[in-house]
């Protein structure tokens, strides 16, 4: 897929002219943050399932040869194939060879933010067949011939109204704006679809290393049908997914709608092993599992390691004033939101998503409401770090950078750079204790004051009161 | 070298040497999960996921399932497990047919393995005589649970598949109340692909 993060600049600048897009953002506080935390303190111990979630994770990642290898293993032994993909491009050649394998036509496909990180549907489409997105979001999507701007709410960006102008154009049916029709509607379309369908396609929530099991949380029933009619499934999975028990996969499941959508379980929470067995009258006569890596093993063991926790729940998009003010399209790729400015630049390559560390207030809220407890600011922190070392900022950025470097590390130089710059802010704003334009800092103050101060620095302040 | 390998000496090359930390200890479960009546907290969960519920004794439950059809203006025609083809429907009024569900049919009954007390949840298990798509695809979806199978957690449930079953079976299908979609403005509604309606008889 094709990445546009160089621009998330010009692009949060048009979100937030976008005032339809800010009416749908503004319910972000209520109906994900609010809920996540009636959730959590309905559960009670939150902060203690937070903890052992984060261990479950890094036991996994410390082990994830294993774990893979025991996967494949027991995956295998029930039946399921199980293909290996270095990239994107490989996991995509591989579906597409397991769709021709089975003489498959028509597609059906249950939400996937990793098919989405693949442009899988554009790889099958291209190949001539038939692909249907059934998740009502995605399928709104599909229809409008965008990508998703949320992981777990991908339609967040549009209204009622925008669905009935696709739904209308499409399927020539009665207009309505009401919201239970538009679903109404999508469900009588859809339907025969899953039972059209040769092939689903869904990705993975967790995929269970004793079992050889894939876990799916839906809501909406389209990922049972698509696992249950077709007589093909194909799960894509990043290999980052794996735990090891059942025990664990519980531990998590408490964890992961919570988080999302402030559920104590989704609708759906749905375990699958193998395929189908003689008796059975459905279910897959042939279960595919795709492992994908893509850069994730790269990152393993690195400074943006504890990345690979994440679960995909969504909470740190929601908890992010960045996220809430310009959306998840600004990002410019598939993950958005503090885990985006972190999956995007360890995927991509920071050369070309530079700009996402820099979309942070490093307020914190994405740490304190991620299931896992990963680090996002500290990660954050450093690819700014690493943005800086690789000279990928602008020159003027990193010549301020260096001269205040210089200056931090020479005291009594600091002492007198500031002592000046106290009194020129004086100077500029003593009558109205506001500078309304910094020399050198336009741009900062362009939509606000600057405060002009006493004149003194702290550093001034002080010693006189010490030796008064 | 296969992707197979590249990704696994990857992996192997990066995680040499790192101690697994600890698995946890014990995994907290939702306040109440292990003091509450598992019973009382199974229906207070379920009916709060938007199921609704009835009781009733082993052999009144054809009776007790037309009863509700009636009540809900519901078709009277349904697609049973063949696991329950057994039980005297037509006595009932209720003409059932033992198959896979088509998407005309409107009403689907079936039993359940276990219900999980710690978010009112109902487990089915897939196999010959209890098909996933029953559950699925009509618009109401019956589930017969037999009191005394409602555990406490999540855990309980996998040791009783465990215990029971041996290795998994194909599907477990831990199902929470009627499909729903938030997907536009946020709008929760119930009946998205699913079924539009779940109704739980406990029997016994």
């Amino acid at each position: 897929m094709e990445v546009t993060s160089h621009r998330f600049r010009a692009a949060a600048a048009e979100s937030l002219a976008n005032t339809q897009l800010q009416r749908a953002l503004a319910r972000i506080p209520e109906r994900f943050v609010a809920a996540r935390a009636r959730a959590a303190a309905e559960f009670g111990e939150f902060e203690q399932l937070r903890a052992a979630g984060a261990a479950i994770r890094e036991r996994t990642l410390a082990r994830l040869d294993v774990l893979l290898e025991r996967f494949e293993a027991e995956a295998v032994r029930r039946g399921a194939r199980v293909h290996w993909a270095v990239d994107a491009a490989e996991a995509n050649r591989i579906v597409l060879d397991i769709a021709r394998g089975h003489g498959v036509r028509r597609i059906v496909k249950s939400k996937s933010m990793v098919t989405e990180e693949c442009a899988l549907n554009d790889a099958l489409e291209t190949a001539g067949l038939e692909v249907l997105e059934t998740d009502l979001g995605e399928y709104i999507l599909q229809l409008a011939r965008e990508r998703p701007s949320h992981i777990i709410a991908p339609v967040i960006h549009k209204n009622r109204e925008e669905v009935t102008e696709l739904f209308s154009a499409r399927h020539r049916r009665p207009r309505s704006t009401d919201i239970a029709a538009l679903c109404q509607e999508a469900r009588e379309i859809l339907r025969p679809q899953f039972f059209a369908a040769d092939m689903g396609i869904t990705g993975a929530n967790f995929l269970v290393a004793e079992t050889g099991s894939v876990a799916l949380f839906t809501n909406e029933g389209n990922g049972r049908l698509v696992t249950t009619l077709p007589r093909v499934h194909v799960a894509v999975a990043g290999i980052e997914k794996v735990v090891e028990t059942l025990g664990e996969l519980a531990a998590l499941a408490r964890l992961l709608p919570r988080s999302a959508t402030g559920q104590a379980i989704s609708n759906y929470f749905t375990l699958l092993t193998g395929v189908r067995g003689a008796t059975e009258s459905d279910g897959p006569e042939a279960f595919h599992i795709v492992l994908l890596d893509n850069g994730r093993s790269r990152l393993l063991g690195s400074e943006l390691h504890p990345i690979l926790r994440c679960i995909r729940c969504g909470a740190c998009l929601n908890h992010c004033p960045v996220y809430q003010t310009v959306g998840g399209h600004a990002y410019g790729w598939v993950y958005p939101g503090p885990m985006g400015a972190v999956w995007t630049p360890a995927l991509v390559g920071l050369e070309r998503a530079r700009e996402l560390p820099e979309a942070a207030t490093f307020c914190g809220q994405c740490q304190v409401a991620c299931p896992v407890m990963i680090p996002l600011p500290d990660l954050l922190r450093r690819l700014r770090t690493r943005a800086t070392a690789e000279r990928l900022r602008p020159a003027r950025e990193r010549l301020a950078l260096n001269l205040w470097g210089c200056a931090a590390r020479h005291p009594r130089l600091y002492a007198l750079l500031t002592a000046l710059a106290a009194r020129m802010l004086y100077r500029l704003g003593h009558r109205r204790g506001w500078v309304r334009r910094l020399p050198l800092a336009a741009g900062w103050t362009a939509t606000r004051d600057f405060p002009a101060g006493e004149g003194r620095t702290a550093r001034e302040v002080l010693r006189r009161e010490r030796s008064g | 070298m296969s992707a197979r390998e590249a990704i696994l000496t990857r992996v192997r090359a990066a995680t040499a040497g790192t101690r697994a930390p600890p698995a946890a200890e014990m995994i907290p479960r939702a306040a109440g999960t292990l003091t509450e009546d598992p019973l009382a907290r199974f229906r207070r969960l379920a009916e709060a996921s938007g199921s609704t519920l009835d009781e009733a004794a082993s052999a009144a439950v054809p009776g007790c399932v037309a009863a509700y059809l009636k009540d809900a203006g519901l078709t009277h025609a349904a697609v049973v497990w063949p696991a329950l083809a057994a039980l005297p429907w037509t006595a009932a009024g209720i003409a059932a047919e033992a198959r896979a569900p088509q998407t005309t049919d409107a009403i689907g009954i079936t039993g359940a393995f276990c219900g999980i007390a710690e978010t009112g949840t109902l487990l089915l298990l897939s196999a010959g005589d209890s098909p996933g798509a029953t559950s699925l695809v009509p618009e109401t979806h019956i589930a017969l649970l037999p009191r005394e199978r409602i555990v406490r957690d999540f855990e309980a449930a996998f040791a009783r598949v465990h215990a029971e079953r041996g290795a998994l079976p194909r599907a477990l299908a831990f199902i929470s109340g009627p499909s729903r979609t938030a997907d536009i403005e946020q709008t929760i509604v119930i009946g998205a692909h699913g079924p539009k309606r779940v109704h739980i008889i406990l029997v016994g």
